[in-house]
Protein backbone atom coordinates (compact mmCIF):
# COMPACT_ATOMS: atom_id res chain seq x y z
CA UNK A 1 0.00 0.00 0.00
CA UNK A 2 1.30 3.40 -0.98
CA UNK A 3 2.21 5.68 1.91
CA UNK A 4 0.24 8.42 0.19
CA UNK A 5 -2.99 6.40 0.34
CA UNK A 6 -2.56 5.83 4.07
CA UNK A 7 -2.12 9.57 4.57
CA UNK A 8 -5.23 10.30 2.50
CA UNK A 9 -7.21 7.70 4.47
CA UNK A 10 -6.11 9.34 7.73
CA UNK A 11 -7.27 12.72 6.47
CA UNK A 12 -10.79 11.42 5.84
CA UNK A 13 -13.47 11.02 8.52
CA UNK A 14 -15.47 7.79 8.80
CA UNK A 15 -18.75 7.05 6.99
CA UNK A 16 -18.48 9.81 4.38
CA UNK A 17 -19.10 9.71 0.61
CA UNK A 18 -15.94 9.88 -1.47
CA UNK A 19 -15.35 10.09 -5.22
CA UNK A 20 -11.89 8.87 -6.24
CA UNK A 21 -11.05 10.55 -9.54
CA UNK A 22 -8.54 8.46 -11.48
CA UNK A 23 -9.05 5.57 -9.07
CA UNK A 24 -6.74 3.16 -10.91
CA UNK A 25 -7.18 -0.44 -9.78
CA UNK A 26 -9.24 0.68 -6.78
CA UNK A 27 -6.57 0.19 -4.04
CA UNK A 28 -7.46 3.47 -2.34
CA UNK A 29 -11.20 2.81 -2.54
CA UNK A 30 -10.65 -0.64 -1.05
CA UNK A 31 -8.70 0.87 1.84
CA UNK A 32 -11.31 3.58 2.48
CA UNK A 33 -14.19 1.09 2.49
CA UNK A 34 -12.44 -1.36 4.81
CA UNK A 35 -10.86 1.06 7.27
CA UNK A 36 -13.28 3.97 7.29
CA UNK A 37 -16.57 2.47 6.17
CA UNK A 38 -16.56 5.08 3.44
CA UNK A 39 -19.01 4.96 0.54
CA UNK A 40 -16.49 5.11 -2.29
CA UNK A 41 -17.02 5.60 -6.02
CA UNK A 42 -14.39 5.80 -8.72
CA UNK A 43 -13.87 7.44 -12.09
CA UNK A 44 -11.19 5.85 -14.26
CA UNK A 45 -10.18 6.29 -17.89
CA UNK A 46 -8.28 3.01 -18.40
CA UNK A 47 -10.48 0.08 -19.40
CA UNK A 48 -8.27 -2.54 -17.74
CA UNK A 49 -8.35 -0.71 -14.40
CA UNK A 50 -12.12 -0.27 -14.67
CA UNK A 51 -12.50 -4.03 -15.04
CA UNK A 52 -10.18 -4.70 -12.10
CA UNK A 53 -12.39 -2.50 -9.93
CA UNK A 54 -15.53 -4.26 -11.16
CA UNK A 55 -14.05 -7.69 -10.35
CA UNK A 56 -13.41 -6.43 -6.81
CA UNK A 57 -17.03 -5.31 -6.52
CA UNK A 58 -16.05 -1.64 -6.43
CA UNK A 59 -18.25 0.99 -8.07
CA UNK A 60 -16.40 2.61 -10.91
CA UNK A 61 -17.35 4.62 -13.97
CA UNK A 62 -15.24 4.45 -17.09
CA UNK A 63 -14.67 7.98 -18.23
CA UNK A 64 -12.38 10.96 -18.64
CA UNK A 65 -12.13 13.27 -15.63
CA UNK A 66 -11.24 16.19 -17.88
CA UNK A 67 -14.58 16.04 -19.69
CA UNK A 68 -16.93 13.87 -17.66
CA UNK A 69 -17.04 15.21 -14.12
CA UNK A 70 -20.11 17.20 -15.19
CA UNK A 71 -22.22 14.04 -14.77
CA UNK A 72 -21.96 14.30 -11.00
CA UNK A 73 -24.39 16.69 -9.30
CA UNK A 74 -23.20 19.67 -7.21
CA UNK A 75 -21.87 18.74 -3.78
CA UNK A 76 -22.89 15.11 -4.27
CA UNK A 77 -19.80 13.86 -2.43
CA UNK A 78 -18.31 14.87 0.90
CA UNK A 79 -14.82 14.53 -0.53
CA UNK A 80 -13.37 14.18 -4.00
CA UNK A 81 -9.88 12.69 -4.18
CA UNK A 82 -7.45 13.30 -7.03
CA UNK A 83 -4.19 11.47 -6.56
CA UNK A 84 -1.18 12.68 -8.57
CA UNK A 85 -3.15 13.42 -11.71
CA UNK A 86 -3.82 17.16 -11.67
CA UNK A 87 -0.62 17.82 -13.62
CA UNK A 88 -1.77 15.51 -16.44
CA UNK A 89 -4.86 17.50 -17.43
CA UNK A 90 -5.02 19.97 -20.30
CA UNK A 91 -6.77 22.42 -18.03
CA UNK A 92 -5.96 21.77 -14.36
CA UNK A 93 -7.79 24.90 -13.23
CA UNK A 94 -11.06 23.75 -14.78
CA UNK A 95 -10.69 20.28 -13.27
CA UNK A 96 -9.94 21.72 -9.83
CA UNK A 97 -13.08 23.84 -10.02
CA UNK A 98 -15.09 20.77 -11.01
CA UNK A 99 -13.68 18.82 -8.07
CA UNK A 100 -14.81 21.53 -5.69
CA UNK A 101 -18.23 21.68 -7.31
CA UNK A 102 -18.83 17.92 -7.03
CA UNK A 103 -17.28 17.60 -3.58
CA UNK A 104 -17.74 19.67 -0.46
CA UNK A 105 -13.98 19.27 -0.08
CA UNK A 106 -11.22 17.98 -2.31
CA UNK A 107 -8.00 16.15 -1.55
CA UNK A 108 -5.47 16.77 -4.28
CA UNK A 109 -2.00 15.29 -4.26
CA UNK A 110 0.81 16.31 -6.60
CA UNK A 111 4.26 14.93 -7.37
CA UNK A 112 6.45 17.81 -6.19
CA UNK A 113 8.67 19.20 -8.95
CA UNK A 114 10.41 21.25 -6.30
CA UNK A 115 11.83 18.16 -4.54
CA UNK A 116 15.61 18.46 -4.24
CA UNK A 117 16.38 15.37 -6.32
CA UNK A 118 14.28 16.77 -9.14
CA UNK A 119 16.02 20.11 -8.88
CA UNK A 120 19.52 18.61 -8.84
CA UNK A 121 18.76 16.36 -11.79
CA UNK A 122 18.13 19.40 -13.92
CA UNK A 123 20.82 21.54 -12.28
CA UNK A 124 23.68 19.03 -12.17
CA UNK A 125 22.93 16.65 -15.01
CA UNK A 126 21.06 19.05 -17.26
CA UNK A 127 18.42 16.40 -17.93
CA UNK A 128 14.69 16.26 -17.39
CA UNK A 129 14.24 14.56 -14.03
CA UNK A 130 13.20 10.93 -13.72
CA UNK A 131 12.34 9.77 -10.20
CA UNK A 132 10.07 7.23 -8.54
CA UNK A 133 7.17 9.66 -8.55
CA UNK A 134 8.10 11.00 -12.00
CA UNK A 135 9.10 7.85 -13.89
CA UNK A 136 8.65 9.16 -17.44
CA UNK A 137 10.89 10.47 -20.19
CA UNK A 138 10.34 14.01 -21.44
CA UNK A 139 8.79 12.69 -24.66
CA UNK A 140 6.33 10.20 -23.22
CA UNK A 141 5.27 11.84 -19.99
CA UNK A 142 1.54 12.36 -19.48
CA UNK A 143 2.44 15.20 -17.13
CA UNK A 144 1.68 18.34 -19.08
CA UNK A 145 1.65 20.81 -16.19
CA UNK A 146 4.34 19.95 -13.65
CA UNK A 147 4.30 22.12 -10.59
CA UNK A 148 5.87 22.44 -7.17
CA UNK A 149 4.17 22.53 -3.79
CA UNK A 150 4.91 26.25 -3.76
CA UNK A 151 3.28 26.73 -7.18
CA UNK A 152 0.17 24.94 -6.00
CA UNK A 153 0.13 26.98 -2.79
CA UNK A 154 0.34 30.25 -4.73
CA UNK A 155 -2.23 29.06 -7.26
CA UNK A 156 -4.80 28.24 -4.57
CA UNK A 157 -4.22 31.62 -2.94
CA UNK A 158 -4.65 33.39 -6.24
CA UNK A 159 -7.89 31.54 -7.02
CA UNK A 160 -9.28 31.95 -3.51
CA UNK A 161 -9.32 28.22 -2.91
CA UNK A 162 -9.24 27.53 0.81
CA UNK A 163 -6.37 25.29 1.92
CA UNK A 164 -7.57 23.53 5.07
CA UNK A 165 -4.45 21.43 5.38
CA UNK A 166 -1.26 20.79 3.42
CA UNK A 167 0.90 17.74 4.02
CA UNK A 168 4.28 16.84 2.59
CA UNK A 169 5.46 13.25 2.25
CA UNK A 170 9.12 12.31 2.16
CA UNK A 171 9.78 8.58 2.33
CA UNK A 172 8.08 7.47 5.57
CA UNK A 173 7.70 10.92 7.07
CA UNK A 174 4.64 13.08 6.78
CA UNK A 175 4.72 16.68 7.91
CA UNK A 176 2.38 19.61 7.92
CA UNK A 177 3.17 22.46 5.57
CA UNK A 178 2.44 26.09 6.42
CA UNK A 179 3.40 29.40 4.92
CA UNK A 180 6.28 29.60 7.43
CA UNK A 181 7.97 26.33 6.39
CA UNK A 182 6.89 26.33 2.75
CA UNK A 183 10.39 26.89 1.27
CA UNK A 184 12.02 24.04 3.17
CA UNK A 185 9.12 21.59 2.78
CA UNK A 186 9.00 22.39 -0.92
CA UNK A 187 12.59 21.20 -1.11
CA UNK A 188 12.24 18.04 0.95
CA UNK A 189 8.76 16.67 0.09
CA UNK A 190 8.30 14.16 -2.72
CA UNK A 191 4.58 14.53 -2.69
CA UNK A 192 2.30 17.34 -1.58
CA UNK A 193 -1.24 16.65 -0.37
CA UNK A 194 -3.72 19.51 -0.30
CA UNK A 195 -7.03 19.43 1.52
CA UNK A 196 -9.10 22.09 -0.26
CA UNK A 197 -12.55 23.53 0.08
CA UNK B 1 -45.45 -27.23 -27.29
CA UNK B 2 -45.17 -29.71 -24.50
CA UNK B 3 -41.72 -28.66 -23.30
CA UNK B 4 -42.86 -25.23 -22.23
CA UNK B 5 -43.28 -24.43 -18.55
CA UNK B 6 -46.20 -22.10 -18.05
CA UNK B 7 -47.48 -20.19 -15.08
CA UNK B 8 -51.08 -19.09 -15.18
CA UNK B 9 -51.17 -15.57 -13.78
CA UNK B 10 -54.47 -15.27 -11.97
CA UNK B 11 -53.89 -11.90 -10.34
CA UNK B 12 -55.18 -9.03 -12.42
CA UNK B 13 -52.78 -6.68 -14.13
CA UNK B 14 -53.69 -3.16 -15.23
CA UNK B 15 -51.90 -2.51 -18.51
CA UNK B 16 -50.60 0.92 -19.49
CA UNK B 17 -53.30 1.05 -22.19
CA UNK B 18 -55.81 0.87 -19.28
CA UNK B 19 -57.02 -2.63 -20.08
CA UNK B 20 -57.02 -5.07 -17.18
CA UNK B 21 -55.98 -8.61 -17.82
CA UNK B 22 -56.00 -11.73 -15.69
CA UNK B 23 -55.68 -15.48 -16.04
CA UNK B 24 -53.07 -15.33 -18.73
CA UNK B 25 -50.10 -17.65 -19.33
CA UNK B 26 -46.47 -16.72 -18.75
CA UNK B 27 -44.01 -19.19 -20.22
CA UNK B 28 -40.65 -19.44 -18.48
CA UNK B 29 -37.57 -21.56 -18.00
CA UNK B 30 -35.07 -21.90 -15.16
CA UNK B 31 -31.48 -23.15 -15.04
CA UNK B 32 -29.47 -24.25 -12.01
CA UNK B 33 -30.87 -24.50 -8.50
CA UNK B 34 -32.15 -21.91 -6.07
CA UNK B 35 -29.96 -22.33 -2.97
CA UNK B 36 -31.24 -22.50 0.59
CA UNK B 37 -30.45 -18.85 1.37
CA UNK B 38 -32.13 -17.81 -1.86
CA UNK B 39 -29.24 -15.47 -2.63
CA UNK B 40 -28.32 -16.82 -6.07
CA UNK B 41 -31.31 -15.97 -8.28
CA UNK B 42 -30.70 -14.04 -11.48
CA UNK B 43 -33.57 -12.84 -13.64
CA UNK B 44 -32.55 -12.61 -17.29
CA UNK B 45 -34.68 -10.59 -19.69
CA UNK B 46 -34.61 -11.50 -23.36
CA UNK B 47 -34.36 -9.12 -26.30
CA UNK B 48 -36.81 -8.48 -29.16
CA UNK B 49 -36.63 -11.88 -30.85
CA UNK B 50 -35.43 -13.95 -27.90
CA UNK B 51 -37.36 -16.32 -25.70
CA UNK B 52 -37.15 -18.04 -22.32
CA UNK B 53 -34.66 -20.64 -23.58
CA UNK B 54 -31.49 -18.84 -22.51
CA UNK B 55 -29.06 -21.73 -22.79
CA UNK B 56 -28.82 -25.42 -23.58
CA UNK B 57 -30.95 -26.81 -26.38
CA UNK B 58 -34.03 -24.82 -27.25
CA UNK B 59 -36.67 -27.59 -27.38
CA UNK B 60 -38.73 -25.78 -29.99
CA UNK B 61 -36.11 -24.58 -32.46
CA UNK B 62 -33.66 -27.43 -31.65
CA UNK B 63 -30.91 -24.83 -31.64
CA UNK B 64 -28.68 -23.57 -28.86
CA UNK B 65 -30.26 -21.04 -26.48
CA UNK B 66 -29.78 -17.36 -27.39
CA UNK B 67 -27.34 -16.60 -24.54
CA UNK B 68 -25.47 -19.89 -24.40
CA UNK B 69 -22.20 -17.94 -24.79
CA UNK B 70 -22.72 -16.30 -21.41
CA UNK B 71 -25.03 -18.56 -19.41
CA UNK B 72 -24.59 -22.24 -18.55
CA UNK B 73 -22.51 -24.61 -16.45
CA UNK B 74 -19.01 -23.11 -16.07
CA UNK B 75 -19.94 -20.07 -18.17
CA UNK B 76 -19.69 -16.39 -17.15
CA UNK B 77 -23.11 -16.67 -15.51
CA UNK B 78 -22.45 -20.11 -14.07
CA UNK B 79 -25.59 -22.19 -13.65
CA UNK B 80 -23.68 -24.55 -11.33
CA UNK B 81 -23.67 -21.63 -8.95
CA UNK B 82 -26.60 -19.43 -9.90
CA UNK B 83 -30.30 -19.96 -10.42
CA UNK B 84 -31.17 -18.32 -13.73
CA UNK B 85 -34.76 -17.47 -14.57
CA UNK B 86 -36.10 -16.20 -17.87
CA UNK B 87 -39.68 -15.64 -19.01
CA UNK B 88 -41.04 -15.16 -22.49
CA UNK B 89 -42.33 -11.58 -22.71
CA UNK B 90 -46.06 -11.06 -22.97
CA UNK B 91 -46.76 -10.13 -26.57
CA UNK B 92 -44.24 -12.78 -27.57
CA UNK B 93 -44.84 -16.10 -29.25
CA UNK B 94 -43.09 -18.78 -27.21
CA UNK B 95 -45.99 -19.70 -24.96
CA UNK B 96 -46.64 -16.45 -23.09
CA UNK B 97 -49.81 -14.45 -23.61
CA UNK B 98 -49.43 -12.97 -27.09
CA UNK B 99 -51.27 -12.11 -30.30
CA UNK B 100 -51.27 -15.70 -31.56
CA UNK B 101 -52.95 -17.03 -28.40
CA UNK B 102 -56.69 -17.70 -28.36
CA UNK B 103 -58.93 -14.88 -27.17
CA UNK B 104 -61.48 -16.52 -24.89
CA UNK B 105 -64.10 -13.97 -25.87
CA UNK B 106 -64.04 -14.93 -29.54
CA UNK B 107 -62.39 -18.35 -29.46
CA UNK B 108 -60.06 -17.08 -32.14
CA UNK B 109 -56.45 -15.92 -32.04
CA UNK B 110 -56.15 -12.29 -30.91
CA UNK B 111 -54.30 -10.93 -33.92
CA UNK B 112 -54.67 -7.15 -33.78
CA UNK B 113 -57.27 -7.45 -31.00
CA UNK B 114 -54.34 -8.01 -28.68
CA UNK B 115 -53.79 -4.87 -26.58
CA UNK B 116 -50.73 -2.71 -27.21
CA UNK B 117 -48.37 -3.57 -24.35
CA UNK B 118 -45.40 -1.73 -22.88
CA UNK B 119 -42.06 -2.64 -21.35
CA UNK B 120 -43.59 -1.85 -17.95
CA UNK B 121 -46.46 -4.31 -18.60
CA UNK B 122 -43.90 -6.94 -19.62
CA UNK B 123 -41.88 -6.44 -16.45
CA UNK B 124 -44.90 -6.31 -14.13
CA UNK B 125 -46.14 -9.64 -15.45
CA UNK B 126 -42.78 -11.21 -14.66
CA UNK B 127 -42.74 -10.09 -11.06
CA UNK B 128 -45.56 -12.53 -10.40
CA UNK B 129 -43.21 -15.30 -11.45
CA UNK B 130 -40.80 -14.30 -8.67
CA UNK B 131 -43.60 -14.55 -6.13
CA UNK B 132 -44.42 -17.99 -7.47
CA UNK B 133 -40.79 -19.10 -7.20
CA UNK B 134 -40.59 -17.70 -3.67
CA UNK B 135 -37.84 -15.15 -4.38
CA UNK B 136 -38.04 -11.96 -2.34
CA UNK B 137 -34.84 -10.39 -3.54
CA UNK B 138 -32.86 -11.25 -6.64
CA UNK B 139 -29.09 -11.28 -6.83
CA UNK B 140 -29.18 -9.61 -10.23
CA UNK B 141 -31.40 -8.63 -13.13
CA UNK B 142 -29.78 -8.43 -16.53
CA UNK B 143 -30.31 -8.47 -20.24
CA UNK B 144 -29.09 -6.84 -23.42
CA UNK B 145 -30.93 -4.44 -25.72
CA UNK B 146 -34.65 -4.74 -24.89
CA UNK B 147 -33.56 -7.02 -22.05
CA UNK B 148 -31.52 -4.10 -20.69
CA UNK B 149 -34.55 -1.82 -20.87
CA UNK B 150 -36.53 -4.36 -18.89
CA UNK B 151 -33.73 -4.45 -16.29
CA UNK B 152 -33.95 -0.67 -15.86
CA UNK B 153 -37.74 -0.79 -15.80
CA UNK B 154 -37.67 -3.54 -13.19
CA UNK B 155 -35.47 -1.45 -10.87
CA UNK B 156 -37.64 1.63 -11.35
CA UNK B 157 -40.93 -0.21 -10.79
CA UNK B 158 -39.77 -2.55 -8.02
CA UNK B 159 -37.07 -0.62 -6.13
CA UNK B 160 -34.65 -2.75 -4.14
CA UNK B 161 -36.22 -6.01 -5.34
CA UNK B 162 -32.79 -6.87 -6.72
CA UNK B 163 -29.36 -6.53 -5.13
CA UNK B 164 -27.72 -5.64 -8.43
CA UNK B 165 -28.62 -4.86 -12.02
CA UNK B 166 -26.65 -5.12 -15.22
CA UNK B 167 -28.38 -3.34 -18.13
CA UNK B 168 -26.39 -4.04 -21.31
CA UNK B 169 -26.37 -2.06 -24.58
CA UNK B 170 -29.63 -0.21 -24.02
CA UNK B 171 -31.10 3.17 -23.18
CA UNK B 172 -33.79 4.72 -20.99
CA UNK B 173 -35.84 5.66 -24.04
CA UNK B 174 -35.93 4.81 -27.72
CA UNK B 175 -34.24 7.36 -29.98
CA UNK B 176 -35.74 8.60 -33.25
CA UNK B 177 -33.36 6.27 -35.10
CA UNK B 178 -34.46 3.28 -32.98
CA UNK B 179 -38.12 4.07 -33.67
CA UNK B 180 -37.43 4.59 -37.38
CA UNK B 181 -35.76 1.19 -37.72
CA UNK B 182 -38.62 -0.49 -35.87
CA UNK B 183 -41.11 1.27 -38.10
CA UNK B 184 -39.25 -0.08 -41.12
CA UNK B 185 -39.64 -3.59 -39.71
CA UNK B 186 -43.34 -3.09 -39.01
CA UNK B 187 -44.01 -1.61 -42.43
CA UNK B 188 -42.27 -4.56 -44.06
CA UNK B 189 -44.64 -6.94 -42.25
CA UNK B 190 -47.71 -4.87 -42.95
CA UNK B 191 -46.85 -4.42 -46.63
CA UNK B 192 -46.97 -8.19 -47.12
CA UNK B 193 -50.49 -8.98 -48.48
CA UNK B 194 -50.51 -12.23 -46.50
CA UNK B 195 -50.43 -10.20 -43.30
CA UNK B 196 -54.05 -9.10 -43.93
CA UNK B 197 -54.31 -6.78 -40.92
CA UNK B 198 -52.99 -9.50 -38.67
CA UNK B 199 -55.67 -12.00 -39.61
CA UNK B 200 -53.25 -14.42 -41.33
CA UNK B 201 -53.08 -16.34 -38.08
CA UNK B 202 -56.65 -17.62 -38.50
CA UNK B 203 -55.70 -19.01 -41.91
CA UNK B 204 -52.73 -20.76 -40.33
CA UNK B 205 -50.24 -18.94 -42.52
CA UNK B 206 -47.55 -16.28 -42.01
CA UNK B 207 -46.45 -13.16 -43.96
CA UNK B 208 -43.05 -14.71 -44.52
CA UNK B 209 -41.67 -12.21 -47.02
CA UNK B 210 -42.51 -9.20 -44.93
CA UNK B 211 -41.30 -10.76 -41.70
CA UNK B 212 -38.04 -11.84 -43.34
CA UNK B 213 -37.37 -8.27 -44.51
CA UNK B 214 -38.13 -7.03 -40.98
CA UNK B 215 -35.53 -9.44 -39.64
CA UNK B 216 -32.98 -8.34 -42.26
CA UNK B 217 -33.34 -4.74 -41.09
CA UNK B 218 -32.61 -5.94 -37.59
CA UNK B 219 -29.54 -7.90 -38.61
CA UNK B 220 -28.03 -4.90 -40.38
CA UNK B 221 -28.47 -2.81 -37.25
CA UNK B 222 -26.90 -5.46 -35.00
CA UNK B 223 -23.55 -5.41 -36.82
CA UNK B 224 -21.03 -2.60 -37.01
CA UNK B 225 -19.93 -1.17 -40.32
CA UNK B 226 -16.42 -2.48 -39.74
CA UNK B 227 -17.60 -5.87 -38.54
CA UNK B 228 -19.79 -6.29 -41.60
CA UNK B 229 -17.02 -5.22 -43.96
CA UNK B 230 -14.58 -7.66 -42.37
CA UNK B 231 -17.05 -10.52 -42.37
CA UNK B 232 -18.41 -10.10 -45.89
CA UNK B 233 -16.65 -7.32 -47.77
CA UNK B 234 -17.62 -7.71 -51.42
CA UNK B 235 -17.19 -11.47 -51.34
CA UNK B 236 -19.42 -13.36 -53.76
CA UNK B 237 -21.59 -16.27 -52.71
CA UNK B 238 -20.44 -19.55 -54.28
CA UNK B 239 -19.72 -18.02 -57.67
CA UNK B 240 -16.75 -16.60 -59.51
CA UNK B 241 -18.45 -13.57 -61.00
CA UNK B 242 -21.65 -11.58 -60.97
CA UNK B 243 -24.77 -13.39 -62.09
CA UNK B 244 -26.21 -10.31 -63.78
CA UNK B 245 -29.44 -11.04 -61.95
CA UNK B 246 -31.07 -10.24 -58.64
CA UNK B 247 -30.02 -13.49 -57.02
CA UNK B 248 -27.96 -13.29 -53.84
CA UNK B 249 -24.64 -12.64 -55.60
CA UNK B 250 -22.96 -11.18 -52.55
CA UNK B 251 -22.33 -13.09 -49.35
CA UNK B 252 -23.92 -10.33 -47.35
CA UNK B 253 -27.14 -10.73 -49.34
CA UNK B 254 -27.11 -14.45 -48.86
CA UNK B 255 -26.51 -13.98 -45.12
CA UNK B 256 -29.44 -11.59 -44.76
CA UNK B 257 -31.77 -13.82 -46.76
CA UNK B 258 -30.78 -16.82 -44.71
CA UNK B 259 -31.29 -14.98 -41.42
CA UNK B 260 -34.59 -13.57 -42.64
CA UNK B 261 -36.12 -16.81 -43.79
CA UNK B 262 -34.81 -18.89 -40.88
CA UNK B 263 -36.49 -16.41 -38.58
CA UNK B 264 -40.00 -16.77 -40.02
CA UNK B 265 -39.99 -20.42 -38.98
CA UNK B 266 -39.78 -19.56 -35.32
CA UNK B 267 -41.42 -16.17 -34.89
CA UNK B 268 -44.86 -14.68 -35.23
CA UNK B 269 -45.23 -11.57 -37.40
CA UNK B 270 -47.80 -9.91 -35.12
CA UNK B 271 -45.46 -10.40 -32.17
CA UNK B 272 -42.82 -8.34 -33.98
CA UNK B 273 -45.34 -5.51 -34.32
CA UNK B 274 -46.32 -5.61 -30.66
CA UNK B 275 -42.86 -5.99 -29.19
CA UNK B 276 -41.24 -3.30 -31.36
CA UNK B 277 -44.10 -1.01 -30.33
CA UNK B 278 -43.41 -1.72 -26.66
CA UNK B 279 -39.77 -0.76 -27.25
CA UNK B 280 -40.73 2.46 -29.04
CA UNK B 281 -43.09 3.50 -26.27
CA UNK B 282 -40.35 2.93 -23.70
CA UNK B 283 -39.40 6.21 -22.03
CA UNK B 284 -38.57 5.81 -18.38
CA UNK B 285 -38.42 9.57 -17.79
CA UNK B 286 -42.09 9.90 -18.80
CA UNK B 287 -43.22 7.51 -16.09
CA UNK B 288 -42.05 9.70 -13.21
CA UNK B 289 -42.92 13.29 -12.49
CA UNK B 290 -39.35 14.19 -11.63
CA UNK B 291 -38.02 12.44 -14.74
CA UNK B 292 -35.22 9.92 -14.71
CA UNK B 293 -33.74 11.10 -11.43
CA UNK B 294 -37.01 10.28 -9.75
CA UNK B 295 -37.11 6.86 -11.45
CA UNK B 296 -33.91 5.83 -9.71
CA UNK B 297 -34.30 7.65 -6.41
CA UNK B 298 -33.68 5.74 -3.18
CA UNK B 299 -32.15 2.83 -5.04
CA UNK B 300 -29.82 0.60 -3.08
CA UNK B 301 -29.37 -1.61 -6.13
CA UNK B 302 -25.82 -1.74 -7.48
CA UNK B 303 -25.81 -1.05 -11.20
CA UNK B 304 -23.31 -1.96 -13.88
CA UNK B 305 -24.10 -0.37 -17.24
CA UNK B 306 -22.21 -1.92 -20.17
CA UNK B 307 -21.92 -0.53 -23.70
CA UNK B 308 -20.04 -1.66 -26.81
CA UNK B 309 -17.82 0.79 -28.66
CA UNK B 310 -19.10 -0.18 -32.14
CA UNK B 311 -22.81 -0.40 -31.24
CA UNK B 312 -24.66 2.22 -33.28
CA UNK B 313 -28.13 1.07 -32.25
CA UNK B 314 -27.68 1.84 -28.55
CA UNK B 315 -24.52 3.90 -28.52
CA UNK B 316 -22.05 4.39 -25.68
CA UNK B 317 -23.36 7.95 -25.45
CA UNK B 318 -26.90 6.71 -24.79
CA UNK B 319 -25.69 4.18 -22.23
CA UNK B 320 -23.72 6.94 -20.53
CA UNK B 321 -26.90 8.98 -20.28
CA UNK B 322 -28.35 6.17 -18.19
CA UNK B 323 -25.24 6.36 -16.00
CA UNK B 324 -25.63 10.13 -15.64
CA UNK B 325 -29.27 9.70 -14.60
CA UNK B 326 -28.32 7.07 -12.04
CA UNK B 327 -25.55 9.31 -10.72
CA UNK B 328 -27.89 12.27 -10.48
CA UNK B 329 -30.21 10.11 -8.38
CA UNK B 330 -27.31 9.17 -6.13
CA UNK B 331 -27.49 5.50 -7.16
CA UNK B 332 -24.53 3.15 -6.93
CA UNK B 333 -23.46 2.78 -10.54
CA UNK B 334 -20.53 1.41 -12.47
CA UNK B 335 -19.98 1.77 -16.18
CA UNK B 336 -17.74 -0.04 -18.65
CA UNK B 337 -17.43 0.28 -22.40
CA UNK B 338 -16.24 -2.88 -24.12
CA UNK B 339 -13.98 -2.12 -27.09
CA UNK B 340 -15.12 -4.37 -29.92
CA UNK B 341 -15.98 -4.38 -33.64
CA UNK B 342 -18.90 -6.72 -33.14
CA UNK B 343 -21.56 -4.03 -32.87
CA UNK B 344 -24.82 -4.35 -30.96
CA UNK B 345 -24.62 -8.14 -31.28
CA UNK B 346 -21.54 -8.17 -29.01
CA UNK B 347 -23.51 -9.33 -25.98
CA UNK B 348 -24.69 -12.44 -27.83
CA UNK B 349 -21.41 -13.58 -29.34
CA UNK B 350 -18.20 -14.82 -27.82
CA UNK B 351 -16.60 -11.54 -26.75
CA UNK B 352 -14.08 -12.53 -24.06
CA UNK B 353 -13.66 -9.06 -22.49
CA UNK B 354 -17.40 -8.73 -22.12
CA UNK B 355 -17.83 -12.20 -20.64
CA UNK B 356 -15.00 -11.58 -18.14
CA UNK B 357 -16.62 -8.32 -17.09
CA UNK B 358 -20.07 -9.79 -16.43
CA UNK B 359 -18.55 -12.75 -14.59
CA UNK B 360 -16.44 -10.42 -12.43
CA UNK B 361 -19.45 -8.28 -11.60
CA UNK B 362 -21.88 -11.07 -10.77
CA UNK B 363 -19.37 -13.06 -8.70
CA UNK B 364 -18.39 -10.00 -6.66
CA UNK B 365 -22.04 -9.01 -6.21
CA UNK B 366 -22.83 -12.51 -4.98
CA UNK B 367 -20.19 -12.20 -2.25
CA UNK B 368 -21.61 -8.83 -1.20
CA UNK B 369 -25.19 -10.05 -1.29
CA UNK B 370 -24.32 -13.06 0.88
CA UNK B 371 -22.67 -10.72 3.41
CA UNK B 372 -25.69 -8.44 3.40
CA UNK B 373 -27.99 -11.38 4.04
CA UNK B 374 -25.80 -12.56 6.91
CA UNK B 375 -26.13 -9.17 8.62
Amino acid sequence: MKKEFKVIAELLPKNVRVLDVGCGDGSLMDLLIKEKNIEARGLEIKEEYVKKCIYKGLSVIEGNAETELHQFPDQSFDYVVLSQTLQAFYNPEKVLKELLRVGKSAIVSIPNFGYWKVRTSLLIFGKMPMTKTLPYNWHNTPNLHMCTIKDMFNFCNEKNIKMDKILGINEDKTSQIKRSNLEIKNLFSKIGIFLLS
Amino acid sequence: MTNIKKLNISKSLLLDCKQTIKDFPLAYETYGKLNENKDNAILVFHALTGDQFVTGLNPITKKEGWWATAVGPGKAIDTNKYFVICANVIGGCMGSWGPKEIDRKTDEPYGLNFPVITIRDIVKSQETLLEYLGIKKLLCVTGGSMGGMQSLQFCATFPNRTFSAMPIACSTSHSAQNIALNELARQAVMADPVWDKGKYIKKNTQPKNGLAVARMVGHISYLSEKGMQEKFGRKLQERGDYDFSFNADFQVESYLRHQGFAFVERFDANSILYITRAMDYFDLSKQFKGGLTEAFKNQKTKFLVISFSSDWLYTTKENKETVIALNAAGADVSFAEIKTDKGHDSFLVNEPEFLKTIKGFIDSMHIKFKNEKRI
